[in-house]
């Protein structure tokens, strides 16, 4: 079986200095991978290299067989993938419904469109109580949701979640990784990178260890969750 | 000072500053999206005018009746100035999207004055009359003057400016210019072509240039390549009087900058009416920065 996305030698460079050097990894249909690390080790800039948003130095990147490297971001919605980016990214002077159309904004379906926002209503009834709310005016934790409700406005086949728990309360975490289940039990294939190791490998199938800038573990994510070098680095002990 | 006075300049002003409101939106728009000063926008707005003249003097003469030829000279002047406005955007600011601040502010500046020799190429020197298609006499109500020019040119600022608002906040299009305005990334992930939103803006701000360039050559009844250069800086006056990158700032900046001028003129000299705008400039820049309408943001430029 090949693989929905197959990451090759994946190379990314800021100014010659090299932040990611040559990973490979891949996500089957169905999984939810994760990539785990620490602060710098590089998560971000591989999502943002599969993303479009900054262009690989080196590698390639493959979605269901078809060569996307380098594909601007705009192009690639259409293809079936989605981002939700870090620091949620949500438009702070559009109110919680605009936001959700934007997700959709490569789409012409409108009444479709409109039943599956009211499905996002249903999912995450927080942000239907907000709807005509400036999106900036909401807490973090919603802002969060919101993001992963536009970026499933864009029926992703793949959907690209970059730290969703960052900043939030522990509580509100909770609620956001519920969403995440939901949405992969569902059928969404998804690539999670995380700083939250536990919380992560928990609720991933399988998952990936980035060290600066290579990945130095895989596996299985309940085999990596009882890995001692995991638990030592990622786990607190 | 009489009242009659005051109450006829109020209404000049409200015309003036319809105008210099439309201009100030083309500014704002693009401001908005890519926070640079498109000093070019009052030399497109000059375009409109010298076209709008050619074209209407030659339906006329193809027989056409005026209305019909005015109607259709204010579309061939939308055209012309949305494709220059979407050119320089592909040509001269997009290259230097990542550049630091100054570079597009300069290139803007030299864009301006290249469009002027330009269009002393194209249109010549001369001074153009523009045929009188609505009637310029007078016309008294109470204790008014005005002409239809004027009313017309009043109706139609307002029914333009209702559009942009509506066009910007009621569809699929205008709320993907305000996400890209905001964050032009994240608008790439949503598959928004960001660089395509830019165009239609750069689009739709040329076309109200435009139509305000026909506005002040029917008013005054004549054109000129000279024409956009004070205009744009007091459109641009009045957009950040309002607040750039605020539309209705644009709006409101334009009203009151035409108000002050017309009103200002009962004390004063004609000669000395263009000193209200930048002393209405000045003031705001110190005791209000961000504009009467704009939000505080941090300076970029």
């Amino acid at each position: 079986m090949t693989a929905m996305l197959d990451v090759k030698k994946l190379q990314v460079a800021y100014g010659g200095i090299k932040a990611i050097k040559g990973i490979d990894f891949h996500v089957n249909e169905g999984e939810l991978v994760t990539l785990i690390g620490a602060n710098g080790a590089g998560k971000s800039s591989t999502l943002r290299a599969l993303s479009g948003l900054i262009k690989p130095a080196g590698g390639t990147v493959t979605y269901k067989g078809r060569d996307i490297t380098g594909v601007p971001s705009h192009a690639l919605v259409g293809l079936g993938i989605a981002l939700c980016p870090e620091g949620r990214g949500v438009f702070a002077r559009l109110n919680v419904h605009e936001n959700l159309l934007m997700g959709a904004y490569s789409r012409d379906d409108k009444a479709q469109i409109l039943r599956e926002v009211d499905e996002i209503y249903t999912m995450i009834p927080r942000l239907k109580e907000r709807t005509l709310q400036m999106a900036g005016t909401l807490s973090g934790g919603e802002q969060q949701m919101l993001a992963i409700g536009r970026a499933m406005l864009a029926q992703p086949k793949l959907l690209m979640l970059d730290e969703p728990s960052m900043g939030l309360a522990p509580l509100m975490v909770d609620k956001i990784f519920e969403i995440i289940r939901l949405i992969a039990s569902r059928g969404t294939t998804i690539l999670l990178i995380e700083q939250n190791a536990q919380l992560a490998l928990e609720n991933a199938t399988r998952g990936y260890v980035l060290e600066s800038g290579e990945i130095t573990l895989q596996g299985d994510a309940k085999v990596l969750l009882a890995d001692p070098r995991v638990k030592e680095a990622y786990l607190g002990g | 000072m009489s009242i009659d006075v005051l109450l006829q300049q109020i209404v000049n002003g409200l015309v003036v500053g319809s105008v210099y409101a439309l201009v100030a939106l083309g500014y704002t728009m693009v401001y908005g999206i890519l926070q640079l000063i498109n000093f070019a926008h009052g030399e497109i707005v000059m375009i409109g005018g010298p076209t709008s003249v050619f074209a209407t003097k030659w339906l006329l003469s193809m027989g056409r009746p005026s209305l019909l030829a005015l109607l259709i000279a204010i579309l061939v002047a939308m055209v012309v100035c949305a494709v220059v406005g979407v050119a320089i955007e592909r040509v001269a600011y997009r290259p230097l999207r990542n550049a630091p601040r100054l570079a597009p502010l300069i290139t803007a500046i030299g864009v301006s004055i290249l469009l002027q020799q330009l269009a002393i190429l194209v249109f010549g020197r001369n001074y153009f009359t523009f045929p009188e298609l609505i009637s310029r006499d007078p016309i008294t109500i109470g204790v008014v003057t005005v002409t239809m020019n004027e009313i017309v040119i009043l109706l139609a600022s307002v029914a333009l400016m209702a559009a942009l608002l509506w066009l910007v906040h009621n569809t699929k299009i205008g709320t993907a210019m305000r996400a890209t305005a905001e964050n032009q990334k994240v608008a790439g992930l949503m598959g928004i072509d960001v660089n395509k939103i830019i165009a239609i803006t750069f689009a739709i701000g040329s076309g109200l240039g435009a139509i305000a360039g026909v506005m002040v050559a029917s008013n005054y009844g004549q054109a000129h390549y000279y024409m956009g250069f004070m205009l744009g800086l007091k459109a641009f006056t009045a957009a950040v009087m309002g607040g750039i990158g605020n539309l209705w700032g644009a709006m409101v900046g334009g009203l009151i900058l035409g108000l002050v001028e017309n009103v200002g003129l009962i004390f004063v000299r004609g000669d000395y009416k263009d000193i209200f705008a930048f002393v209405v400039l000045v003031l705001v820049l110190i005791f209000r920065p961000q504009g009467l309408i704009g939000e505080r943001v941090a300076e970029r430029a």
